[in-house]
């Protein structure tokens, strides 16, 4: 490790396609260490493209994606970067207790780690219950919960709230914080604006590109606009779509 | 590729089929009970003494390659491979651990297969019986990895559907069920011989009948290994941690 750390994610003119459709477009950006920062964009914006170049499971067309100084997909970053899918990726068929058990092993993280995520995500009353018989929040909560098996360094969370009560929505941004205190760095991402005011700072994502890279309060007075909805409003006003991105 | 993570896969399959009492019991007797269904229609023949060493490679073969693949498929389309291979899982850790799972599987299913058939099905085995076992768990285990393979080939959920006619009906065709396989025509005999299937059923079939020494069995088996392990090592190779 270098004497300067380098930031938790780089990203320089990425093109991805998802599929056969081009999503993301030369794009660049940078996620800081220890901090929550948040991905913002409406559906089908490229958010999960992004987030899988991040991971490294992505085929990326060009550009370079480097994380916590290494390339992206690299084999020794598999046990530094924790990574939750949109849907919830668990074994249905398997307690929430064994399904952690796993992927504790394929991890090589300490056998107390399992205990540890099952209460930072609430779900001790459910740890011998069939993942599949479970609600959709509870089985999106045992997602989360393997990917903080071995208290990665970076954590890239696809939408890890949706579906969930308000209060549990809270119990986990609180957890993202507590987790960015003690320099782990969180990328998450989410479509509810409201959501984008609990994060330290904001990607604004449309159509494959970045519109904006500030902190809420920055993004706020920049914009002159009193919440964030309205601010992404006032950004897309002023960055017309060009006629060439419109055609699929 | 660590023996804990493959271990830990290989346990982590057999949990989840434990929590499938069903599944259990349709793979264990499923092919048993086929392979009794062919005795009976047989019954007031000779022939199932022919045939029935065949019906023991086929049976166990086919339905281990269809609940492997099914099973992999899953695990593809849930999102939970990708999951895995975006972890410090090697791609061998997870080929192996489904085929530790699935190979333990095929010595129970075998074992009743074979049980049934000569103590019940009135299979008479002139050869012994634990090198009838032995083959047919080579092959049920053949079976496993062939659908591996396949699924690890296949990008999409389509393909490994496909791949299944592909992969097992020309080497129920050509293995010599339906013709023994020295009168087939010039070049698909050749084929033949190349085909894995083939040489359990002919190593079924020389044992039952003992017209073989031990050494033929044992070159046979020898065969069908290579084909298990060539079959591990491709599917490790074709998996891709990158989809598009």
């Amino acid at each position: 490790m270098g004497i300067i750390e380098a930031p938790a994610v780089v990203v320089r003119n990425l093109h991805a396609r998802r599929g056969k459709e081009p999503v993301l477009h030369g794009l660049s950006l940078t996620v800081p260490r220890g901090i929550v920062m948040g991905l913002i964009g409406p559906s089908g914006c490229g958010k999960t493209t992004l987030m899988r170049s991040i991971v490294g499971v992505q085929i990326v067309q060009s550009g370079e994606v480097s994380v916590l100084g290494e390339p992206a997909g690299s084999a020794s970053l598999r046990h530094r970067v924790g990574y939750v899918t949109q849907d919830a990726s668990i074994y249905d068929d398997l307690t929430v207790r064994q399904n952690l058990l796993y992927f504790r092993a394929v991890l090589g993280a300490p056998r107390s780690d399992v205990d540890r995520v099952i209460e930072a995500t609430d779900l001790g009353s459910s740890a011998g219950q069939l993942a599949g018989s479970l609600s959709g929040g509870q089985r999106s909560r045992v997602s989360l919960a393997g990917a903080l098996l071995g208290s990665p360094e970076l954590l890239v969370l696809d939408e890890p709230t949706v579906g969930l009560d308000p209060v549990l929505r809270v119990e986990l941004w609180r957890l993202f914080h507590r987790l960015a205190a003690t320099g782990t760095s969180v990328l998450v991402s989410s479509h509810v604006m409201d959501e984008a005011a609990r994060c330290d700072r904001l990607l604004l994502m449309r159509q494959g590109d970045i519109l904006a890279d500030d902190t809420p309060t920055g993004l706020l007075s920049t914009t002159g606009t009193v919440d964030i909805e309205a601010a992404f409003l006032a950004l897309i006003a002023a960055h017309p779509v060009t006629p060439d991105e419109e055609t699929p | 590729m660590t023996p804990r993570r493959t271990l830990a896969t290989a346990g982590r399959v057999l949990s989840q089929i434990l929590h499938d009492p069903r599944t259990i019991a349709l793979l264990l007797v499923m092919p048993s009970l086929l392979i009794g269904l062919v005795a009976w229609i047989f019954s007031d023949t000779t022939a199932f003494s022919t045939v029935g060493p065949a019906m023991l490679a086929l049976f166990p073969f086919v339905v281990m390659f269809v609940v492997t693949s099914i099973t992999t498929l899953r695990e593809r389309r849930t999102g939970t491979l990708e999951r895995m291979l975006s972890m410090p899982l090697g791609k061998g850790d997870l080929i192996l651990g489904y085929t530790l799972a699935f190979g333990l599987l095929a010595v129970l299913q075998s074992s009743i297969a074979v049980g049934l058939s000569v103590w019940v099905y009135g299979l008479e085995i002139d050869g012994s019986i634990w090198l009838l076992l032995a083959v047919a768990v080579a092959d049920a285990v053949l079976g496993t990895t062939l659908g591996l393979l396949a699924s690890a080939f296949a990008r999409t959920e389509f393909q490994v559907v496909q791949f299944m006619p592909a992969l097992v009906f020309p080497q129920i065709l050509l293995g010599g069920i339906f013709l023994p396989r020295d009168r087939l025509p010039v070049g698909l005999e050749e084929v033949s011989d190349w085909l894995p299937l083939s040489h359990a059923i002919d190593a079924l079939q020389a044992v039952a009948t003992d017209s073989e020494d031990a050494a033929y069995v044992a070159g046979e088996l020898l065969i069908i290994g290579l084909w298990i392990v060539a079959a591990v090592v491709i599917g490790s190779i074709t998996l891709r941690r990158r989809t598009p």
